[in-house]
């Protein structure tokens, strides 16, 4: 696979489509992104992004075998990309390398089965209730420590017991809303399988400002495998999605997800790291959308339903480090500060340190809770009142949970409860 | 004054001079090699870095080729860690004669290069970023080459069999007796003082300065310098060597070496060896010329430019003992100037300089009677870095991050880019002796990277000063004449990215930490020597090959 980049033209193209590893060239030493890291800042194990990407990719040549081992230890959390004050683009830098280091010394099973999210959540939901009690039993997760490394303490989803998301969208087909208006729904891996609630809130507020919701078949972004450098095994997910979305995408659809993660590989991640410069992919990556960077236009094109009820709350809001990628802001907060009554604190801190599967790994569970107490320390000063926290990702979510004792909400549900649609408490439709 | 004797001589620590040195050394002479700066100072330091297969030559030159391909083959065998075993493609571009290429075949058959033609695609795959329109590529078996280390590997070997090195010995002249050179007097630029060496025979080894050695004594060896410019993009933009396919002329290889690709070179006759500026039109002949290889070129990021000088020999005297089938010179000057126990070697390639050195040493044997085989080629010259080696022994891109990484060092980098660690320039400053930052870097490859020292030099004064101790002044001036002889290699390239990079060296060393301003010397006579201000802007009409 070859980059169909003309460097000629590279002074007309946008930095951040620059191909990966040419962008290492910008940089100047300044070592801005390695005051920022926050892996770097909690061990000694991680050298740091300067020392990763613009540095070490000078050492790196795709047919030699790969020299690297610390790279490893970068959580894919971009803060890097966002202060690089020249560019450089080292959190891709860092993928790839990592890409090659499995491609040498094989895929530790582990690393298979995080990547498997969807493989696992799709078993798990034929015996949830099984499932959920080995993910919950300490005496079976030590085993999985012991086994694969997956760190017994990491804040695991749990299966949904009532379905999945899917069978509650066919459950419900009659009710839904017909229109012509419509929009394409990516629910994605944790929605289908442990969050459905997630993708009914989703739905409502759609429905709710007139649009009728199609969901099409599709398969994990392949996300969790291109951050475990499975690139092959990510490349025909890729491929599914592409062949089952590009369609609406050609006709003018929006695809929309509800997942910062999801939206931004069949934006972003899934073309570029697999080098994909085709039509298809590359309409797909143009159509897609974050639910919260989607409802913003229509809020600014003043489409978009306001009669919202009060939510009185003091709510701490981390934005997920997947919106850097994005770079669309902070679209979630934009609009969670239109509901009336609701104290909405927004968090600076830089990580909440799961990024993805990393602090699942048991080399990785403490980095992963050490970068993440900036942030559950943000959500302590923010008072006794606080009950809930909101951030757009599940994974960021669950150790949100894990790290504040504090139940944790995608901001779409919190929407949804100020339609009056959604009951915050019980994660349920009202109307069901 | 200081007297040393010692049986031969050697003048210059380039790769001629070192390879004599160890080859006397080997054959049991007592030998002692002066060099007036540090090794690899002179053009060994200043090359493209390309190990020749030959082929280069194979249509021009062709006892040079063989030369070459003979003496590629030995290196590889005695010194792969002084090499990367890149390969090297012959390309037909847009530009060129797609017919050169079956002549270019005929060369390599004739004088025994390797040589396979490959498709496009196969380029392509190997080389993504070299231009797509080529018509044709070929295969040699070029290499990327360490001088540096091999100048080193060298004279630690010759050490080992009882030979002497003195740098920062400047030979101000020869000693004559009646009809005989015996000896030298030198200036010891460190310790300010004259030491006289006495020899019962002296090699002049100091390529384009050969003929100011020999004109101390009055022999008249005519020598044009050619100067040579080169381009450093600041990473690998290719990983094997790639050279036009076509008669050799200016800016048309590209050689990856180490972490950088170097496009070169020019050739432009100097009045001086000493004194040359780097033209703008020889920069932007490099881009140029680049460009066609790899398209991108001039948008990329350039490191550095630099220029070395090549000994062109011109000969003046009637009684002519040059070996005339070879690509280099050898002058008994007992036949051609009536003056006994002198010889001048001078020319070459890099790549050649073992076969020099026996050339030479075989000659030394035969004046002082006496018989003794090289044995050069046979026995390997040892490797005095800690780094991994691939399975046949050379060293490979990865090398440094994977010892790096292996010893989880990344917290001890001194210099960040070349990944240099405290320890090392630690050793360069104890054991290797370095005088200056900038024979550390010889040493290590400190400061070579993108940011050119703007990183690492600081933390090499704060290193020097607490292993070894020198008064503040010292260490101030040692840093200028450092930072002064990185910014030299800048200048001819400052724009873009690099320019950034220098804004923020120039905000960090004189407004940050007044470096202009600290006590002692503004600049030490080991500082470096600056290139004469590049003014032409377009290509003079005598310039053209
Ligand atoms: C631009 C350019 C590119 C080249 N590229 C390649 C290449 O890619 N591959 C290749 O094989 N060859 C290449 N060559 C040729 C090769 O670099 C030279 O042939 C080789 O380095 C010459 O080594 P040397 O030891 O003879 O000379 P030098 O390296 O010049 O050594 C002479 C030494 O003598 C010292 N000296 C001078 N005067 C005195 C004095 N008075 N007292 C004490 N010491 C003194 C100098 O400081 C110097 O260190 C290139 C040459 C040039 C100019
Ligand atoms: S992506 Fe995050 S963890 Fe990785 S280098 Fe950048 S800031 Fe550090
Ligand atoms: S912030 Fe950017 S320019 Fe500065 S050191 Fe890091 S990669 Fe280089």
């Amino acid at each position: 696979m070859q980059d169909e980049f003309n460097l000629l033209d590279m002074a007309e193209v946008p930095l951040h489509e620059w191909p990966v590893e040419q962008t290492l060239d910008n940089c100047i030493k300044c070592n801005i992104c390695v005051t920022a890291c926050p892996v770097a800042a909690v061990t000694d194990k991680f050298p740091g992004p300067k020392y990763e990407a613009p540095q070490a990719g000078r050492f790196r040549h795709d047919m030699q075998p790969t020299p690297d081992a610390s790279v490893d230890y970068c959580s894919g959390c971009r803060v890097c990309n966002e202060v690089c004050p020249t560019g450089v683009r080292i959190a891709e830098i860092n993928a790839r390398a990592r890409r090659q280091i499995t491609k040498d010394s094989g895929i530790p099973l582990r690393n298979r089965l995080l990547g498997r999210n969807e493989l696992l959540g799709k078993i798990g939901s034929y015996v949830p209730r099984l499932a959920n009690f080995g993910l919950q039993n300490p005496l079976s997760r030590s085993m999985a420590d012991m086994m694969f490394g997956i760190a017994k303490e990491a804040p695991l989803p749990t299966w949904s017991t009532k379905g999945t998301f899917w069978d509650w969208f066919k459950r419900t087909r009659a009710q839904r809303l017909k229109s012509e208006k419509k929009v394409v729904y990516f629910n994605g891996c944790a929605t289908m399988y442990y969050e459905p609630f997630i993708g009914q809130a989703a739905v409502a507020v759609f429905e709710h400002n007139g649009y009728e919701v199609i969901v099409p078949p599709q398969k994990c972004c392949g996300l969790p495998m291109l951050s475990n450098g499975e690139f092959d095994a990510a490349s025909e997910y890729h491929q599914y999605n592409v062949d089952h979305l590009h369609d609406y995408a050609a006709k003018g659809y929006d695809i929309i997800g509800t997942s910062t993660s999801c939206t931004l590989t069949l934006k972003e991640e899934a073309p570029e790291l697999l080098h994909l410069t085709d039509e298809r992919s590359h309409k797909l990556s143009y159509a897609t959308w974050d639910i919260f960077e989607w409802l913003r236009e229509r809020h600014e094109a003043g489409e978009l339903k306001t009669d919202f009820r009060p939510l009185n709350m003091v709510l701490p809001y981390h934005a997920p480090c997947q919106y850097r990628a994005h770079r669309v802001g902070k679209p979630a907060l934009d609009l969670l500060e239109l509901i009336p009554g609701l104290d909405v604190r927004e968090s600076t801190a830089r990580c909440c340190g799961i990024a993805g599967t990393y602090g699942y790994k048991s080399e990785k569970y403490q980095i992963a809770m050490d970068v993440g107490a900036e942030l559950f320390d943000f959500v302590k000063t923010q008072g006794s009142q606080v009950e809930m926290t909101a951030c757009d990702s599940e994974t960021c979510r669950w150790q949100l949970e894990h790290g504040t004792d504090l139940p944790s909400r995608h901001p779409i549900e919190y929407l949804a409860a100020a339609y009056g649609l959604y009951d915050l408490e019980r994660r349920a439709l009202l109307n069901e | 004054m200081q007297s040393i004797q010692t049986e031969v001589l050697v003048i210059g620590g380039g790769a001629t001079g070192t390879g004599v040195m160890r080859d006397l050394a080997m054959r049991g002479f007592k030998t002692i090699l002066v060099e007036k700066r540090d090794l690899s100072h002179g053009t060994t330091g200043r090359y493209h870095g390309l190990l020749h297969s030959g082929g280069r030559y194979a249509v021009k030159d062709p006892d040079a080729a063989r030369e070459c391909i003979e003496e590629n083959l030995i290196l590889r065998r005695i010194a792969p860690h002084c090499i990367e075993d890149t390969g090297g493609f012959f390309v037909v571009t847009p530009w060129d004669d797609p017919a050169f290429g079956d002549t270019f075949m005929k060369g390599c058959q004739e004088t025994g290069i390797p040589c396979e033609e490959i498709s496009i695609a196969q380029m392509l795959k190997e080389e993504p970023l070299l231009n797509k329109e080529m018509a044709r590529c070929f295969r040699v078996p070029d290499g990327s080459a360490d001088s540096f280390l091999t100048s080193e590997c060298n004279v630690a070997s010759a050490k080992a069999y009882g030979g002497q090195m003195l740098n920062y010995h400047e030979v101000k002249r020869l000693i004559k007796e009646g009809d005989k050179v015996v000896g030298a007097v030198c200036y010891d630029l460190v310790n300010d003082r004259d030491v006289t060496i006495h020899a019962d025979l002296v090699v002049n080894a100091s390529g384009a300065w050969a003929g100011k050695i020999a004109g101390s004594i009055g022999i008249d060896v005519h020598i044009i310098p050619g100067k040579g410019t080169m381009v450093a993009i600041a990473h690998r933009v290719l990983n094997t060597v790639v050279n036009r396919c076509k008669m050799p002329s200016d800016g048309d290889i590209i050689v990856p070496v180490h972490t950088v690709a170097i496009i070169g070179t020019t050739d432009v006759k100097v009045e001086d060896p000493d004194q040359f500026a780097i033209q703008p039109w020889e920069v932007q002949l490099m881009l140029d010329e680049g460009e066609k290889l790899v398209p991108g070129t001039k948008q990329m990021r350039m490191l550095r430019a630099w220029a070395g000088v090549r000994p062109l020999y011109q000969e003046t005297s009637v009684a002519d003992t040059r070996d005339v089938t070879r690509a280099y010179t050898l002058l008994d000057h007992s036949a051609r100037d009536g003056v006994d126990n002198f010889i001048t070697i001078t020319g070459g390639k890099w790549t050649t300089f073992r076969q020099m050195a026996e050339v030479v040493v075989d000659r030394v044997c035969e004046k002082l009677n006496t018989k003794r085989e090289c044995r050069t080629h046979l026995e390997a010259i040892p490797d005095i870095q800690h780094e991994p080696r691939t399975a046949e022994g050379y060293y490979w891109l990865g090398s440094r991050l994977a010892r790096t990484e292996k010893n989880k060092a990344y917290g001890e980098l001194a210099c960040e880019c070349e990944l240099v660690t405290r320890a090392e320039v630690e050793e360069a400053i104890t054991k290797h002796e370095a005088k200056t930052f900038d024979d550390i870097r010889r040493d290590t490859r400190l400061g070579m990277g993108p940011c050119q020292g703007g990183f690492c030099s600081y933390r090499a004064t704060g290193i020097l000063h607490t292993v070894r101790q020198p008064s503040i002044e010292e260490t101030n001036v040692a840093l200028r004449d450092f930072l002064q002889e990185r910014w030299k290699g800048l200048l001819p390239i400052l724009w873009g990215p690099q320019l950034k990079q220098e804004r923020l060296d120039e905000l960090m060393y004189l407004h940050v930490m007044n470096v202009d301003h600290m006590p002692g010397e503004t600049a030490s006579r080991l500082g470096p020597q600056m290139y004469d201000k590049g003014t032409v802007e377009t290509r003079p009409q005598s310039a053209k090959t």
